[in-house]
Order: C-alpha cells, then sequence, then structure tokens
C-alpha cells in the first residue's frame, strides 16, 4: 500500500484531528477527554511523514526518539514494531505521547509543518503505546548482564522513572525512593486523570517493576536516609530527581483565608488522595459545587486546576492571568480544552488582594487592569498596572498556581552540594553531574518548574553520565 | 504495611500504640512527626512521634479519636496493621541547657510534650512538668513524666485529681516564685494561647508545636500555612515548633476548621457503620 505515494501527495493529506470526548459531558467527569486515534487514523497520519533524510524532528526531541523510523513502522501497519522502535530511547511512551508539548519540541521541527501542519507525532507516539499495551501488553527490553553496582534514585517522577529504565537495562541495581504513597511524583498528584489516565502511568511503572527496579514508597530522602547514608550504606551513585514541590503564593493579603490553595494542595487532594470521591474516600476538598472559582495562573497546571474544579461542579470557572492569550505559557491543546469546557479567561488581571467574610472564608478578590508594557528579561511583554481600574469580583476557592520553589529538604540535609540562590541544585548540564562525587540531579530540582519530557531527557543524561562513572571510575 | 505491636486505652478515647517502624524508630528526635494513613480510602494525618524502641523497633503514637480518622484508628488492636507510616518528618526541637524548663501539656498534648522534656533534662535543665486534664482519667503520662522531670504539677478542670484549674493558673504560680527561663506548650489552641499570653508579659522564652492539616508533610502542598510573625510559614517542613509569641492562634484555628463539615460527614457515617457492624455480630454471635 501507500507507501509508493509522492512526498506531494503525503503532503496534501491533512492532519488528522484526535477524536475528543464531547465537551459538554466531558465537564461532568474526570474520564480522558482525548480518545486517541483508530488504527485508520494513525495509518493515514502516519502517510503524511515525508521521510526527510536529515530528520530535524528528532533533533527536537529530548530523549532523541527516532521518530521518522517508527512512524514508517505505522504506515506499515506494524505497531508493536513502531512501539519497540521509540522503546529504543523512551520507555515510557504512553505518558509523552500525552503530556510532551510536542508542538514545541519534534513537531515545530517537522518539514511537512513548514507549508501546513506538522505530522501529530505526539498522538502517533500515543498510539503505538497504547495499542501494545491494550493488544499483548508493555514489552520490557533485554538486560544486560549485572554489574553489581547500586544506584539510589530519589523521586519517582517522569526524571526519575527515566533514570532508573536506563540503568536497569545497563545491569545495575536500582532503588528508587518516593516521598508519598504512590509512586509517579507529579504524573500522579499533579496531573488530572483526564489528561492522563492513573492506570497508564501505573502500567508504565509496573513494566520498569518487572525489569528488576526496586520502589520504595514512603520514603523523605533527607529525614528517612540523608544522601550522605544512601552512599555510605551501598549505594554507588545517588540521582536526586525530587522535583520543584514548594508552591509559591502571590503575597497578597487575606492569601491564608479559608478557600485559598495551591495547585499542588488542590490537585494533590483530588488526584493523590480522591477528593472528588468523599466520603467513599476520607479527604475533603472544598465544595466546588455551584461556586465561582478563581485559578491564578496563565500555565499548564493552571488549566488542570481551572478544569478539575469545572468537573467538581464549578458555577464560573476563571483563570485569571495578569498578560494577555500570547503570553500564556500552556499548551494550546489544554487552553483549547479549557475553552470548550466554559472556561473564563481574565486577562490582564492582577490580583491585590482576598477579601475574606466574617468567619475568614474567601469571598471575593480585588484584581487590577494591567496593560502590557516592554518585554521583560523572559522576553514576553511585561504587565505594567493601570491606575484606578481595581475591581472586584466574588470567588468562593481561589487556586494559586503560578509556578514552584525549590524544595528545601535536600539542601538542608545535603548541605555540601552546590545550589543557586533559589535553592536549586547547580549541575554540569552536559552531565548532570553535581559539586559532589557520586551524585547527580536532573529535572525540576536542577531547572525549576519545567515539563515531564525535559525531566525525562536529563534522566536519562544521568544515566549515561552514571553508567560511565560506575564503569569507569572516574 | 506497619504492625501494630500494642495498643492500649490510656484515657477514654485515647489510645497509646507501639507500632513497627524500625528506621523511624531509630532516626526519630524529639519533636518530630509521622505521616500515617490507615488504607487505601486513608487521609493522612500528622501525628508527632511520643517515643521510640530501637531494640524493637517501635515508634510510640498517643492517639486521641477526634474526627474519622482518628477514631478509626483508635479502633485498631493489636496485630492490626496501618497501611503507611512516614517520617521522621519536620524540624527537630531546640534543645538547650535553658537553665528552668517547663514543659506543659494539655490532655493528649502531654504525649507530644513528653519527648521534649525528656531532651530538656538531658540537657542539663531543671525540668518541670505540668500536666494538663479535663478530669483526672484525662490525665495521662503521669508516670512516665514522674521518670524524666524534676517536678511534675498535675491539674484538672474539675479539680478530681491534683490541682482545681486550668495548666495556665500552675504556671503563672511557678512563674510568681521563681525564675522560668524556658516554658514549651503543647496542646489544644486556646490553652496555648492563654500559655503564651501568660509568658509573653514576662517575656519568657515560649514554644508551641502547631497541629494544622495536612497532606503530604513535605512542603510540597502548603496546605499547612500558618502566619508567624506575620509572615506566612509551612508548619511541615518550618516547624512545626514556633515561638509561641508570634504565632497568629486564630489564623490557625479558623484555617483547622476549613473541613468541619466534611469531617461530621465522615465521622457520622463511620459511627453508623461502626454501629452496624457492631449491631451485626452481636445477632451472628447470638
Amino acid at each position: 500500500m501507500p507507501n509508493t505515494l509522492t512526498n506531494k501527495e503525503r503532503m496534501k493529506i491533512p492532519r488528522q484531528a484526535m477524536p475528543e470526548q464531547d465537551n459538554v459531558k466531558r465537564r461532568s467527569n474526570f474520564n480522558e477527554v482525548n480518545i486517541g486515534f483508530t488504527e485508520e487514523l494513525a495509518k493515514m497520519e502516519a502517510q503524511r511523514c515525508i521521510q526527510c533524510p536529515k530528520p530535524s524532528c528528532v533533533a527536537g526531541c529530548p530523549v532523541g526518539v527516532k521518530i521518522g523510523e517508527f512512524i514508517v513502522l505505522i504506515a506499515d501497519g506494524d505497531y508493536l514494531g513502531a512501539a519497540a522502535k521509540i522503546k529504543e530511547d523512551n520507555l515510557l511512551p504512553a505518558i509523552c505521547g500525552r503530556v510532551c508539548p510536542q508542538e514545541e519540541q519534534c513537531e515545530i521541527k517537522c518539514v511537512t509543518g513548514k507549508k501546513g501542519e506538522p505530522v501529530a507525532i505526539g498522538r502517533l507516539e500515543r498510539f503505538v503505546a497504547d495499542y501494545e499495551r491494550e493488544t499483548i501488553g508493555i514489552r520490557t527490553p533485554e538486560l544486560k548482564s549485572k554489574t553489581s553496582k547500586k544506584v539510589a534514585i530519589v523521586g519517582s517522577g517522569p526524571a526519575g522513572l527515566s533514570c532508573a529504565g536506563d540503568l536497569i537495562q545497563m545491569g545495575h541495581d536500582v532503588t528508587v525512593f518516593e516521598a508519598l504513597h504512590e509512586l509517579g511524583g507529579v504524573l500522579i498528584y499533579g496531573i488530572p486523570e483526564f489528561r492522563l489516565p492513573k492506570s497508564i502511568v501505573k502500567a508504565e511503572i509496573e513494566s520498569l517493576k518487572n525489569l528488576g527496579v526496586d520502589f520504595r514508597t514512603n520514603s523523605v530522602i533527607g529525614f528517612t536516609d540523608t544522601v550522605d547514608e544512601l552512599l555510605a550504606n551501598g549505594y554507588d551513585a545517588v540521582f536526586i530527581a525530587v522535583g520543584a514541590g514548594l508552591p509559591y503564593f502571590l503575597n497578597i493579603p487575606g492569601e491564608n483565608l479559608n478557600g485559598v490553595y495551591s495547585s499542588n494542595e488542590f490537585l494533590t487532594r483530588v488526584n493523590l488522595m480522591k477528593a472528588y470521591r468523599f466520603p467513599e474516600y476520607d479527604t475533603p476538598v472544598f465544595n466546588c459545587k455551584d461556586k465561582n472559582i478563581a485559578v491564578f495562573g496563565g500555565g499548564n497546571t493552571a488549566m488542570d486546576a481551572v478544569r478539575t474544579s469545572k468537573r467538581l461542579g464549578a458555577k464560573n470557572a476563571y483563570i485569571i492571568y495578569r498578560r494577555s492569550d500570547a503570553e500564556m505559557p500552556a499548551r494550546k491543546e489544554e487552553v483549547h480544552h479549557a475553552k470548550d469546557e466554559g472556561i473564563e479567561f481574565l486577562f490582564l488581571s492582577n490580583p491585590l488582594e482576598f477579601i475574606g467574610d466574617k468567619d475568614g472564608w474567601l469571598k471575593s478578590v480585588k484584581l487590577q487592569k494591567m496593560e502590557l508594557g516592554e518585554p521583560d528579561a523572559s522576553g514576553r511583554r511585561r504587565p505594567v498596572p493601570i491606575p484606578g481600574s481595581e475591581y472586584e469580583i466574588p470567588i468562593d476557592m481561589a487556586v494559586i498556581a503560578i509556578g514552584n520553589g525549590s524544595n528545601p529538604i535536600i539542601q538542608k540535609t545535603t548541605p555540601d552540594l552546590d545550589y543557586n540562590k533559589w535553592g536549586n541544585i547547580l549541575v554540569d548540564e552536559n552531565t548532570m553531574k553535581t559539586s559532589k562525587q557520586g551524585v547527580f540531579a536532573g529535572g525540576d530540582i536542577v531547572t525549576g518548574g519545567a515539563t515531564v519530557i525535559l525531566a525525562m531527557g536529563a534522566g536519562r543524561k544521568a544515566a549515561a553520565t552514571i553508567n560511565d562513572f560506575l564503569m569507569n571510575d572516574y | 504495611m506497619h504492625k501494630i505491636i500494642s495498643a492500649k486505652v490510656l484515657a477514654p478515647n485515647i489510645k497509646r500504640f507501639e507500632i513497627h517502624a524500625p528506621k523511624i524508630a531509630e532516626k526519630r528526635k524529639p519533636g518530630q512527626f509521622v505521616i500515617i494513613r490507615i488504607n487505601e480510602e486513608g487521609e493522612r494525618i500528622p501525628l508527632t512521634i511520643a517515643d521510640s524502641n530501637i531494640t524493637i523497633g517501635t515508634i510510640t503514637l498517643i492517639v486521641q479519636g477526634i474526627g474519622k480518622t482518628t477514631q478509626q484508628l483508635n479502633s485498631l488492636e493489636t496485630g492490626d496493621y496501618i497501611n503507611d507510616v512516614v517520617g521522621p518528618l519536620g524540624k527537630a526541637s531546640h534543645i538547650e541547657n535553658f537553665g528552668t524548663a517547663v514543659s506543659i501539656g494539655g490532655g493528649v498534648g502531654t504525649a507530644i510534650a513528653y519527648p521534649t522534656a525528656v531532651a530538656l533534662k538531658i540537657a542539663g535543665n531543671h525540668t518541670i512538668s505540668i500536666i494538663g486534664g479535663r478530669t483526672k482519667e484525662f490525665v495521662i503520662l503521669e508516670a512516665e513524666m514522674q521518670n524524666v522531670c524534676d517536678e511534675v504539677f498535675i491539674t484538672t478542670d474539675d479539680g478530681s485529681y491534683g490541682k482545681h484549674g486550668f495548666v495556665t493558673d500552675q504556671l503563672k504560680e511557678l512563674i510568681e516564685n521563681r525564675k522560668i527561663d524556658f516554658v514549651l506548650a503543647i496542646g489544644p489552641i486556646p490553652m496555648m494561647k492563654a500559655v503564651a499570653d501568660v509568658t509573653k508579659e514576662k517575656n519568657i522564652p515560649t514554644v508551641v508545636s502547631l497541629n494544622p492539616v495536612m497532606v503530604d508533610g513535605t512542603g510540597m502542598c502548603g496546605g499547612c500555612r500558618a502566619t508567624v510573625d506575620g509572615k506566612t510559614v509551612f508548619v511541615c517542613v518550618d516547624g512545626p515548633e514556633f515561638d509561641a509569641h508570634k504565632v497568629d492562634f486564630e489564623t490557625l484555628g479558623r484555617r483547622n476548621r476549613t473541613y468541619l463539615m466534611n469531617e461530621k460527614e465522615s465521622l457520622t457515617n463511620f459511627q453508623c457503620e461502626s454501629e452496624k457492624a457492631f449491631s451485626q455480630n452481636l445477632q451472628e454471635t447470638n
């Protein structure tokens, strides 16, 4: 079949749309919004790839997935072969296919996309990962012979998992320590079910367990064991991948009123602790039903929080952002989904104060209108307050989603690592080595809040250096 | 899974557990806490570690059944299991030789004051303990405190044991008669606030241990934030102990009431189910 198509014919095929759950129905359930390609859609989309001799998409991928090679296998109908091809570079494709910002990484480099729309690389990755899992189950690659070297990985989020996957394949013994009672880090407590079903995260973690990775929950490194104790107790190397994990607040009056949450708390209560099933599950969360909810911030986490509040029954759910639509860091797809679900966006509005009732419950927020001035350090136009433009809107719950600082536990208990002034661990960017022999770090604890795939890339980079360190004894 | 090695009723609704958690037993310092989750559906709650036994690898938790989770915990017996126990979390108590140090425990707060009293004694303080309870049966850990402290005073609200009155009455009397260099107060929020008011007048350094609502206990969620010295702190990583004269107790109490309605609903459901199970058992045995 169609492998005889000319490039011109390929480029005439329109980009296949992702089938979605109905945008009214989904407002009241937590099922995944994107349904995934059918075989027909996947094959059709795969034919859009013109198989560039020097594919620039691969260079855009932080883990270097052989994109053209797996796509041609899909076009041939060899979905399992395509899954195996992806897994040469990425052990967690069902997760990445869902949450990577492909539009800024591989797809932005796609040659087909120069004249029209890029090949839907992420949707194809997701399709083959799901196909494999649903037909024959996740296959695990061959392991190299055991090296008898031991590595401790601190944190079971994306950086920790990708590092663990690589190191176990290289023949090392790997133990992953997780502070919470469930594995997966932000993939479990942060990203909601409707964007990344927990069963998929669990299945991909299960495949790492089957490879022999030893996972220990309820282990807060720094308290349960310090990094030094891990090194003294038989671990030859330690990879710190604890994430960011210390929410920023706005530092405005009224922030400690009842009903004001960090996005971490709101999402953790709902996702990890299943508060949306209260009282069957014991953890409660603010009752959003028929209430006015405001989420402050313009990133993916803000979109996750506001869409979650809608599903919990919010009457009006707002995103309040101090810049404009164009500056929002959230993925376009997430913004589009949010708008479809009836989320209202208040742009160029900056919160000044939370106002409470006599019992200390949030009842409104005072906002100030902003206008865009000159570009700031981030290259985005700086929002400037318009004097006299203050206004107030009634809200019952506020969620602050403006990012995370670095968690202090590792720094306090491992003071001999080098940190920057925000508490991020300093590493050599090419090797992920810290200032301490045998200790490596990657993910949000190094970069500050970033994306799942960047953390995975850091985890893989660290794994390569750790392997070198263990085998060559430098 | 953590096995309950022993479970004993100390007072009405107050139970003492020895729980198998060897690593935590070895690591814990006075003032630190654990977070527990009883089962899959359970919430995560913080509990201060009252004591530990390194030889058998257990930690001691003393629990007052107030809400659903603590009542469910108190329904567990020797040989039962708790799904998750994580810790030790939080900063350890700041201990030094202050001179004369008074540890005040109100109700189940005595369990939290106890390990710090031990550490204060070891550091060389003349250590005084005031144990308060509503009635005689709520006075706990008297023998343990007698063992470590130089002096122990008891107060009960109804006068059924020790001195008739509040722990603050006893504290005022001590302050009038001699030089007190340090006070630790742990108990219900109104009691800690009352102690802080008494010692503030005399400028006596005073520490309280805060018990806000927590989820992860590692600084990740910010749910446990409190106002201390006009600034927001995260009790789980910045505390749990703070300068009593700087704590905004009003905000702490108010934030702790955030889930009052949910807590009532949970508790009623739990009690109904417990009763149902109980009468079913009764029918079966009859």
